[in-house]
């Protein structure tokens, strides 16, 4: 926290004398570059700020548009959608999507709709209704809606895609942050932050800073050993609960005896 | 408190694990069973992911079960051929399990799959227990002496080829029956978390005709054996076995089975039957609810099998 301030601190007094260019400026720093999943991970708070630099060092009398998007890493999977068959509830469609961001988090200063229109919204991926997850099965563009919303609505719920339309908050329309919140089930891997200027329904600036979320520790220890030696992790879990139930046993019969 | 799960890749609260895994030692305890069955479906309701607690239930239930295999063993009501024999059968029928698996992972059918094995064998292995401890109870209340069944297997059985004798079980027959029943419940095993103890007992019983005495502690020593199998095979094949989920529940699970065998000690054995067979019918009930119930969402999302 205390370097937050002082970044903005120093964005602060800095910017006035910052030499003027024909475009404005995006900077922008985060509360921490890297997260660690330990062992008592439940979840987490990113907060992405910064500052708008703008040409001549004056700030405009109104409000300016920002987006902040994080996105995890993007993966191939597939959705499927049950039916009732013979009274019990069994996947019947099924439809692949080549990339789908395992997370994707958008903070916005005004409602998405209200800042840029349809065609700009899907070039930049700033919404959840306008991301480009690349539908691998062919499927006319009605099934194809209907199984993106599917997609979307239950990352959702699982709070791994969110939408926050008034999550920037913006001082003096220079200064801007916001917090992302990450859920306890987040997938590991390289994340970006991407902040977008928009004014008048267009993308004026654009920065972006990358951000590493992985298990430390302990954690990670077990994780990599599961996947890169499978079969002495089986054995070792086998030992350990054989040795457990044993032990229980040699105890219990020891209050016994 | 909180803790993060490295192979389920969430965050659990760890008491509600442990009193879980408790809940589920002190009736396995209490009613001499693994209580694989409880386990899979309690962490289904909790939100596990079911491939890791169909693999972290198996891990439980090796466990739960040693001790018990042990002091079958010290008192030598272990057939260790027929024990063999069943083991055998049980690693080809968790590895074909395993193949099973995937291909129905591959189909997206897993989840739908493992809920209706689980409702067909408790719904018919419950109603069957809570038929024979009925009739059970009638009979002492009438103060009629136990009917004693006449130890005989199946014909079927009796048709296969190539006897053998296992002494210990007083049977002489082919060794393929044990060998297909091993494979049976091999299966069953990778596919539900389950030791399998609730259906390898009656086939003991009353389709190879085993003697009484040494029915459970045989089929405690291949539950372990076959157990620790399916463990491995989820390890290697799907890295669904989380450890930490599976000292959690262990933790709960030795202590509870502690005192659920005192408080066995205070319940005579039919109306102990009743009550597990009333069990085994609710969570099939349960099941079968969760089948045809309509889901919160109709979607799900599969990641791709890499």
């Amino acid at each position: 926290m205390r370097r937050f301030l002082t970044v903005l601190l120093l964005l602060a007094a800095a910017l006035p004398g910052l030499p003027a260019s024909a475009q404005p400026r995006l900077i922008t720093d985060l509360s921490q570059s890297r997260i660690d999943i330990s062992y008592r991970f439940a979840g987490a708070e990113l907060l992405i700020f910064g500052a708008i630099q703008y040409p001549g060092g004056r700030a405009p009398a109104e409000p300016p548009g920002i987006a902040v998007i994080l996105r995890g890493p993007a993966e191939p999977l597939t959705v499927r959608l049950k039916a009732r068959v013979a009274g019990i509830w069994v996947n019947t469609e099924a439809l692949r999507f080549e990339s789908a961001p395992g997370f994707y988090a958008v903070a916005t200063t005004k409602p998405v709709r209200d800042l840029l229109d349809e065609r700009n919204a899907a070039i930049y991926e700033i919404g959840l209704a306008h991301l480009q997850l690349s539908p691998a099965t062919a499927a006319d563009p009605e099934t194809t809606k209907r199984f993106q919303d599917g997609l979307v609505g239950l990352r959702a719920r699982e709070a791994l895609f969110v939408e926050q339309p008034y999550g920037v908050q913006v001082t003096d329309n220079v200064l801007y942050r916001a917090r992302i919140p990450i859920p306890s089930a987040v997938p590991v891997g390289n994340y970006r932050a991407e902040i977008y200027l928009i004014e008048n329904g267009e993308v004026r600036a654009r920065s972006t800073a990358p951000i590493i979320i992985d298990k430390s520790g302990f954690e990670r220890g077990i994780y990599v050993f599961a996947h890169a030696y499978s079969f002495w992790y089986g054995l070792a879990v086998v030992a350990l609960a054989l040795l457990l139930g044993w032990l229980a046993g040699a105890v219990g019969r020891l209050r016994e005896g | 408190m909180d803790l993060y799960l490295p192979i389920a890749e969430m965050s659990v609260n760890a008491f509600v694990i442990i009193a879980l895994g408790g809940l589920v030692g002190f009736l396995s305890g209490m009613f001499g069973v693994g209580g694989g069955f409880l386990t899979t479906p309690l962490l289904i309701f909790y939100g596990i992911p079911p491939a890791i607690a169909v693999a972290s239930s198996a891990t439980q239930v090796t466990g739960s079960s040693v001790s018990g295999a042990f002091s079958y063993f010290r008192r030598g009501q272990v057939d260790l051929k027929m024990g063999a024999v069943l083991v055998s059968g049980g690693m080809m029928g968790s590895v074909i399990g395993s193949f099973l698996f995937r291909w129905l992972k591959a189909l997206g059918q897993v989840d739908v799959t493992i809920g209706i094995v689980y409702v067909v064998f408790l719904g018919s292995v419950g109603a069957l227990m809570l038929r024979e401890s009925i009739a059970e109870l009638k009979r002492s209340r009438a103060g009629d002496a136990p009917l004693r069944k006449v130890r005989r297997h199946h014909p079927l059985v009796a048709a296969l080829p190539l006897r053998m004798r296992f002494p210990k079980s007083g049977i002489y027959i082919s060794p393929l029956a044990p060998f297909l029943v091993g494979a049976g419940v091999g299966v069953l095993t990778v596919i539900m978390g389950v030791g399998g103890g609730f259906i390898m007992v009656p086939a003991m019983l009353y389709l190879l005709g085993m003697a009484a005495s040494v029915v459970v502690g045989t089929s405690l020593f291949q539950i372990v054996f076959i157990t620790a199998v399916a463990t491995l095979l989820h390890a290697t094949q799907s890295q669904t076995v989380d450890i930490m989920l599976g000292v959690l529940l262990l933790t709960g699970g030795v202590v509870g089975a502690q005192f659920g065998a005192r408080a066995a000690q205070f319940l005579p054995p039919e109306r102990l039957r009743l009550f597990l067979a009333l069990l085994v019918l609710a969570v099939a009930l349960r099941l079968a609810i969760g089948l045809t119930w309509t889901p919160a969402d109709l979607f799900s999302i599969q990641a791709a099998v890499s």
